[in-house]
């Protein structure tokens, strides 16, 4: 199976790679998928309290290409959003982006999660409530 | 000046050597006979290279040309092999010993006569990937009709012990099978010093053409049959019907008589350079090599690395370098390997691996070149990997409650 261009060069050239520190209240942090799977994704956000905007985003994937790309254009994506907009992000809009074959659709779902994930780990950690995602069979 | 991509899939296929596609070419336009013409001389001219090309094969394994028989390649030599002594000798029982790292070629014939009332055991490995033969000894019984493991293990290398497991086969009576696919032709194999009473092997392996593979059905002591699963003209001893692939078998013969002369230069230089590749790999933390080390083939080596995921390690070289992975990240299940994980690997480090097999063109310049590249990669991917950073600050992963999908 080919990978597309966009793929390759997220892979070649991952943005947005790094740690932040998940004790900071302004920070939110979302560790998804499972050794066993063959994908693990880690993606932190960084929140200005005052506006709600992402200011940076960080993410370490242990996957296959797809997976490394789906989460360093997701990285790119966030900055800059409201951790509202941001809840909107879809796992298709990644997958249309990258043009990802239907096997790796499970990839920007993974994505997806993370964001949420990270999303919640930042309500939380803030006082705000934790937001109800629908179920999803990946 | 290194020309790239460089091949080193040595065990999913090879490439036809120069000089076998040299013996092969008369066959294909001047001399177009049927082997089985025995009235004009088109066939007696195609049945004469047929009978050199049997000597040359049977000669690689120390076997009669009358116990060649010549197959559409190892997949029906397996169908035909354990399928046809299913049918054989039903009248003396119905179990099949095999185990969990065979070719599904093997795996999936046996599942298939279960369906049929075969009885299948299912040998487990040990972590090294050898079957325990104190295993294969208490599985025997009065029904065993046959035991088939394979000689040599297409994704770890590891060579069965052969000799051993047919002498457990001969004294309860059954039958031994091997898929001998990996080994003939890269490792001396004799059938009578090996006990083999059936084996199924292929020409694309050993630098012949695609689409040709040999039954090797032993005829004395004892005589074995089986019962043909193509049915037709009767060709090859009423055991396999079907025209005989002329140019294709002249080319096993050639591919395997050059196997023959060789193979002992081949082997002393390719394990050399899989030493040198394997020596260096090992050098990176948390690498680790599968699969018993001191009985496996010659050109191959199986490794994980730790952390990082095979297909993406993959794709850090993988259009200047041509190899396999034990990870499946593209098939629905996700499952990695089930051979890796048949030998007690966790998913994580099934996932992690990279197999390398080497050939008869393969230069140390290549290996240098794949040395830097995979080991630049492993480490680039470590440092993008949330494990790997989890394993640096000493936290415990498998504690870790992951969220399975």
């Amino acid at each position: 199976m080919a990978y597309s261009d966009k793929v390759i060069d997220h892979y070649s050239n991952p943005k947005n790679v790094g740690t932040l520190d998940k004790a900071s209240k302004s920070v939110g942090t979302g560790l998804v998928g499972a050794p066993e799977c063959g994908d693990v994704m880690r993606l932190q956000i960084q929140v200005d309290e005052v506006t709600g905007i992402i200011t940076d985003a960080k993410f370490k994937t242990f996957g296959c290409g797809s997976a490394i790309a789906s989460s360093s254009l997701a990285t790119e994506w966030l900055k800059g959003k409201s951790i509202d907009e941001a809840v909107t992000i879809d796992n298709m809009d990644l997958v249309e982006e990258l043009n990802l074959p239907p096997v790796k659709i499970h990839c920007s779902v993974l994505a997806e999660d993370a964001i949420k994930s990270a999303i919640n780990d930042y309500r939380v950690k803030n006082g705000l409530k934790e937001l109800v995602f629908e179920e999803r069979i990946h | 000046m290194l020309k790239l991509p460089i091949y080193l899939d040595h065990n999913a296929t090879t490439p036809m050597d120069p000089r076998v596609l040299e013996a092969m070419l008369p066959y294909f336009v001047e001399n177009f006979g049927n082997a089985a013409s025995r009235n004009h001389s088109f066939g007696w001219q195609a049945e004469e290279a047929v009978d050199y090309a049997r000597e040359q094969i049977a000669q690689l394994i120390g076997a009669d040309p009358k116990e060649i028989i010549i197959t559409s390649g190892a997949t029906e030599g397996d169908n035909l092999g354990i399928k046809g002594v299913f049918e054989m000798y039903a009248t003396k029982g119905n179990h099949i010993i095999t185990c969990t790292t065979e070719h599904k070629a093997v795996l999936d014939t046996c599942k298939h006569l279960e369906k049929l009332g075969a009885e299948v055991t299912y040998l487990e490995v040990q972590p090294d990937g050898l079957i325990d033969l104190k295993q294969l000894e208490a599985a025997m019984k009065p029904t065993t009709i046959l035991v088939a493991i394979m000689y040599a293990n297409n994704e770890i290398g590891v060579i069965q012990p052969v000799r051993e497991i047919s002498a457990i086969a001969k004294k309860h009576g059954a039958l031994f099978f091997t898929d001998a696919v990996q080994a003939v032709g890269k490792i001396p194999v004799d059938v009578n010093a090996d006990g083999i009473d059936i084996m199924a092997f292929t020409a694309h392996k050993m630098y012949g053409p695609k689409g040709v593979g040999a039954l090797y059905v032993r005829r004395k002591n004892p005589r074995v049959k089986v019962t043909a699963q193509i049915d037709g003209g009767g060709h090859e001893r009423g055991m396999r019907s079907g025209t005989l692939n002329v140019p294709g078998i002249v080319g096993f013969g050639k591919a395997a008589e050059v196997a023959r002369l060789d193979m002992a230069a081949d082997t002393e230089r390719i394990s050399k350079l899989r030493d040198k590749l394997e020596n260096a790999l090992k050098q990176i933390d948390e690498s680790y090599v599968n699969g018993n080390p001191a009985h496996r083939l010659p050109h191959v080596s199986n490794i994980s690395f730790k952390y990082v995921e095979g297909e993406g390690l993959m794709m850090g070289f993988n259009k200047d370098i041509a190899l396999s992975s034990g990870s499946a990240c593209t098939s629905a299940s996700l499952e990695p390997s089930y051979v890796l994980k048949a030998l007690g690997l966790g998913d994580d480090l099934a996932h992690s691996s990279l197999r390398f097999g080497l050939g008869r063109h393969t230069t140390e310049e290549q290996i240098d070149f794949t040395i830097k590249a995979v080991t630049d990669t492993v480490l680039k991917l470590r440092e993008m990997s949330p494990l790997w950073e989890m394993f640096k600050e000493g936290v415990d992963i498998d504690a870790i409650q992951w969220a399975h999908h």
